[in-house]
C-alpha cells in the first residue's frame, strides 16, 4: 500500500489529460483556456516534483520553480491581452480572433 | 504508512476532481474557484511527498496571485455566459477521443499498462529518497550557487511580464484632469501673486 512515483506520475497525467480536454471542450471561452494551460503545467511541476523526490535530487524541485515563474509571467501577459481585446471588441470569443488572418 | 496511502488517495481524488469541474463548470468563476482548490490539493500532494517549499511556494504564487489575477479579470470582463457554452457538445467526441488516446500512451509509457520504462519502475521499486538536510536547505544550497544565473533570468522573466502587461493594459484618456505635481512645486510667488493698488472708494 505504499505510495509509488507510478502513483503520482498517474495523477499527473490525469490531470494534463483533463487540461487539453478543456481547451478542445472550451473553444470558444478563452479564459477558460488559459486555466486549462495552468492545470496542464501543475501537471507537468507534479511529474517534476515527484522524479525529484524519487531520485533523491532537488534539481528537478528548481525546475518546478522555474515552471512556476514562467507560468505566473504566461498568465499576467495572457489576461492582460485578453483585458485589452475586449476594451477593443467587446467579446472574448476565440473564433472571432482573426484579425490577424492566421 | 496507511494514512500516508489514505491522504494521497484523498488529494488526488480532490485534485483530480476539481480539475475536471475546472473544464466543465458552466461560470468561469466556478472554474477559477476550483483551479484554487485543485492547486490547494497539490500542493498537499507534495508536502506529503516531502516538497515542502515548492508546496509553499505553490499556495502563495497561485492561490495569492494568479487566481486572483483569473478571478479579477472574469468578473472585470462583462461575458454573455450562454454564448460562450455554445459549441461544448459539438467539439466533446473529437476531444474525449484526442483525450482517452493521450492518456493510453502516457499509461503505456508509465508502465501501469503493459511494461513501460525500466527507470520508472526502478525508481518505483527504490521508493521516496529522504535527503540528509530538509527541503528548503537542499534547495538553497543547490539554487544559490548552481543556478544562481537561472535563478535571475527567473527575475528578469517577471520583470519583463509586469513591464508587459502595464504596458498592455495602461491607457491615456484624453480630457481628464491629473494633479501636475511639478507644476504646482515650480511655481513662483511672481506668478502666483499679483499686488493691486487700490485707490479709496474706488474698489477694485
Amino acid at each position: 500500500m505504499t505510495i509509488g512515483l507510478a502513483h503520482y506520475l498517474t495523477v499527473a497525467s490525469v490531470l494534463f489529460t483533463l487540461g487539453i480536454l478543456g481547451i478542445f471542450l472550451n473553444r470558444k471561452n478563452v479564459i477558460v483556456i488559459l486555466m486549462c494551460v495552468e492545470l496542464m503545467l501543475l501537471a507537468v511541476n507534479i511529474n517534476l516534483v515527484a522524479f525529484s523526490v524519487f531520485q533523491g535530487n532537488v534539481v528537478g524541485q528548481i525546475f518546478a520553480m522555474l515552471v512556476l515563474t514562467v507560468a505566473a509571467a504566461e498568465a499576467a501577459i495572457g489576461l492582460a491581452i485578453l483585458v485589452v481585446y475586449f476594451r477593443n471588441r467587446g467579446t472574448i470569443e476565440v473564433e472571432d480572433i482573426n484579425a490577424m488572418k492566421g | 504508512m496507511l494514512l500516508q496511502a489514505l491522504a494521497f488517495y484523498v488529494f488526488a481524488a480532490i485534485t483530480v476532481a476539481a480539475g475536471a469541474m475546472v473544464v466543465v463548470s458552466r461560470n468561469p468563476v466556478y472554474s477559477v474557484l476550483f483551479l484554487i482548490l485543485a492547486f490547494f490539493n497539490a500542493a498537499a500532494l507534495f508536502v506529503l511527498i516531502g516538497a515542502e517549499f515548492i508546496a509553499m511556494i505553490l499556495v502563495i504564487v497561485y492561490v495569492g496571485a494568479v487566481a486572483v489575477l483569473f478571478l479579477f479579470v472574469v468578473m472585470m470582463l462583462d461575458i454573455n455566459l450562454t454564448e460562450l457554452r455554445e459549441g461544448f457538445l459539438k467539439y466533446f467526441p473529437v476531444g474525449a477521443l484526442i483525450g482517452v488516446v493521450l492518456f493510453a500512451e502516457m499509461l503505456l509509457g508509465l508502465g501501469i499498462v503493459g511494461a513501460g520504462s525500466k527507470t520508472i519502475a526502478g525508481l518505483n521499486a527504490q521508493g521516496a529518497q529522504v535527503l540528509a538536510i530538509d527541503n528548503t536547505r537542499a534547495i538553497g544550497r543547490v539554487l544559490y550557487t548552481q543556478y544562481f544565473y537561472l535563478f535571475q533570468v527567473a527575475g528578469v522573466v517577471l520583470l519583463v511580464a509586469m513591464i508587459g502587461a502595464i504596458v498592455l493594459t495602461l491607457r491615456t484618456r484624453p480630457g481628464v484632469r491629473r494633479q501636475k505635481a511639478g507644476d504646482q512645486i515650480n511655481r513662483t510667488k511672481e506668478q502666483a501673486m499679483t499686488v493691486v493698488k487700490v485707490p479709496t472708494r474706488g474698489g477694485v
